[in-house]
């Protein structure tokens, strides 16, 4: 095949993937790719740590509306099904921490903030929307993921979380 | 060979209108000096608007103010 | 005068939201103030905006002109007068998923001039956000009268069509297109605006006769503009119009910006704007004899000119302890100073001199806007 063709018929191969990337979890699920990033409180967490509990993955940014305002509806979901093995992480996509601080200092959360600043978390997951929230099940599979947040989005969430904690190691 | 590569991309692009979900080229994690507001196409809307007014009143031209986009790419 | 109220319509409500978010809910307050040309109008303008569950918004405005003219037309054909003008707008957005629906209403009203405008317009974003796709539609009902003539009413009906795409090109440039075309019917002039011809039996030299204008005129403006991000936080923009009607008017308008912020709280702003059009074809400044042709004009508006605008900006924004609904606000002020030069339009107050020889008119206006901000 013509080398000029190559790299226009893999983007329309990517975007047929992209389109056909179900919303809702199938038994094929993929595993959550794994990352080791930087941690707000200290030292680095990575996914692997984390294995064995129903984990949310949250993308945010400081400069991102929805974003911002779907963290108190995180706060609480992260307080009421932490002590039944479930964690979240929100990981930060702002390529400088100053402005995420300031955020925090003002909407303080007990969740673990995560730093991705070159962004190659977001990459190796794919992240196509602000917010993005992805569930990963106890065996580390990525089974639901969620664009964009309008306020209601956190039932759907509760509804999913409820349904991986149910669910065996 | 890059804008080739551009241009063949784009005219795909174009061609699959009905996805919504095609790669954008700035990703969504990267919009964060367009979603700042001082990116705005127009931050004061009742000035410009008035701006707009006073310009058209004494002018022969008019129009061609539409504006919209950019911003934060969120949901 | 008549000039400035056909454009009432024009103050449309911001009709093209960015699809996906619905934009803050915010109040302005303004104060307005132009002095140029001896015409000083001021006034305030009100522009409300809120948004129900990230679904809907509604925007409400008012505005008024009181005008003070003692403008180069009215000195040497009528007498200085004053009036005000009052407009009202409201206006409704619905946002599905990537889609935005808008309409408004406006209806702008003094004592020889009413004018009612409705929009339509639909907005989407696509190919991930970073293209914003808009159309628009404007439909315009206007009724002119004349003050101290009770028989003479008349109707302009307007209809203008516009397409408007935006478009993320890096992470730090986003560009703009956009296309209208606007198109107008029936009384198009000014119910008291002359033109003037040469006379020799007259005093001056030369003598008034009513103007008359085509009842249809058709214009196209295409712009283009776009605005960079700078790495140390600061933004420039640069916009061209490029426009053309039926009347043979052709315009070029160039604008540069650049917007500068300070910490979190001041924002200072700097623009310089050039605008140069040629004539009307039935324009002329004087003409050679009574009832020259069929269409008359001696509108400035409608001259060869050119204008230049330098205009400053100042922002300060803070967290009111006043007003705990208000979770931002901000105050604005903005200073322009146009220079309006007329290539054939002359200054009929100078006397004394053969009619066509009097100098070039031009005028400097002084704009201010003053404006409180608040965002909840």
């Amino acid at each position: 095949m013509k080398k000029i063709f190559r790299f226009p018929l893999a983007a329309l191969l990517a975007a047929l993937v992209a389109v056909a990337w179900p919303a809702a979890a199938t038994d094929g699920s993929p595993p959550a790719p794994a990352f080791k990033l930087a941690n707000r409180a200290g030292g680095d967490m990575s996914l692997s740590d984390l294995k064995g509990q129903v984990v949310m993955i949250n993308f945010w940014a400081s400069w991102c509306g929805p974003c911002r305002q779907e963290f108190p509806a995180l706060d609480q979901i992260y307080s009421k099904y932490k002590p039944m093995g479930f964690q979240m992480v929100a990981i930060n996509v702002e390529t400088e921490k100053a402005d995420a601080e300031r955020f925090l200092g003002k909407t303080p959360v007990s969740f673990p903030i995560l730093f991705d600043p070159d962004n190659q978390v977001s990459g190796s997951y794919g992240v196509s929307a602000m917010p993005t929230t992805f569930l990963v099940d106890r065996q580390g599979r990525l089974r639901w993921q969620h664009r964009a947040y309008k306020p209601g989005d956190e039932a759907k969430y509760i509804e999913q979380i409820r349904q991986m904690l149910r669910e065996k190691s | 060979m890059k804008p080739v590569r551009l241009l063949g991309v784009a005219l795909l692009l174009l061609a699959a209108t009905g996805c919504s979900r095609l790669e954008p080229w700035v990703k969504p994690y990267e919009r964060e000096n367009i979603a700042d507001p001082i990116m705005a196409w127009d931050r004061d809307p009742v000035s410009s608007s008035y701006m707009r007014h006073v310009y058209e009143a004494r002018e022969g031209a008019r129009g061609g103010a539409g504006a919209s986009g950019g911003g934060c790419g969120c949901n | 005068m008549q000039l400035i109220r056909r454009i009432a319509l024009f103050f449309l409500l911001p009709l093209t939201a960015v699809a996906g978010v619905l934009p803050e809910d915010r109040a302005d307050l303004m104060y307005h103030y132009y002095d140029g040309g001896g015409v000083t109008i001021d006034g305030p303008s009100l522009l409300v905006r809120k948004k129900f569950a990230e679904k809907y918004a509604v925007s409400a405005s008012y505005y008024v002109d009181m005008i003070s003219s003692a403008s180069i037309d009215v000195i040497t054909t009528a007498s200085p007068y004053d009036e005000e003008r009052t407009q009202y707008g409201a206006g409704f957005e619905y946002l599905r998923g990537k889609v935005t629906y808008a309409a408004s209403f406006s209806n702008s009203s003094e004592n020889d001039y009413e004018a009612d405008t409705a929009s339509l317009s639909i907005s989407q974003d696509m190919f991930g956000d970073l293209t914003t796709v808009s159309l628009f539609f404007t439909r315009g009902w206007d009724d002119v009268t004349r003050r101290g003539d009770a028989t003479f009413a008349d109707e302009i009906d307007r209809r203008i069509y516009g397409v408007d795409v935006s478009q993320v090109a890096t992470k730090n440039l986003v560009l703009g297109l956009s296309f209208e075309a606007i198109t107008e019917e029936g009384f198009l002039n000014n119910p008291y605006r002359q033109v003037r011809y040469v006379d020799p039996d007259a005093a001056l030299g030369y003598s008034y006769e009513a103007e008359r204008y085509p009842r249809t005129r058709t214009g196209n403006a295409l712009s283009a503009r776009a605005r960079w991000y700078l790495p140390y936080r600061a933004a420039i923009q640069a916009d061209y119009r490029f426009y053309t009607d039926t009347w043979d008017l052709r315009s070029h308008t160039a604008e540069i910006a650049y917007t500068h912020p300070l910490d979190d709280e001041w924002t200072f702003d700097v623009h310089y704007r050039f605008n140069t059009q040629n004539e009307a074809e039935f324009y002329s400044d004087l003409f050679p004899r009574q009832d020259f042709q069929n269409f008359l004009a001696r509108d400035k508006e409608l001259a060869a000119m050119q204008s230049h605008t330098l205009g400053f900006g100042v922002a300060y924004e803070f967290k009111p302890s006043w007003a705990d609904f208000l979770g931002k606000a901000a105050i604005n002020l903005k200073y322009d100073r146009i220079r309006f030069d007329y290539d054939n339009f002359r200054d009929l107050r100078v006397t004394g001199v053969a009619p066509g020889t009097e100098p070039l008119y031009q005028f400097d206006a002084d704009v201010f806007r003053l404006f409180f901000s608040g965002w909840f």
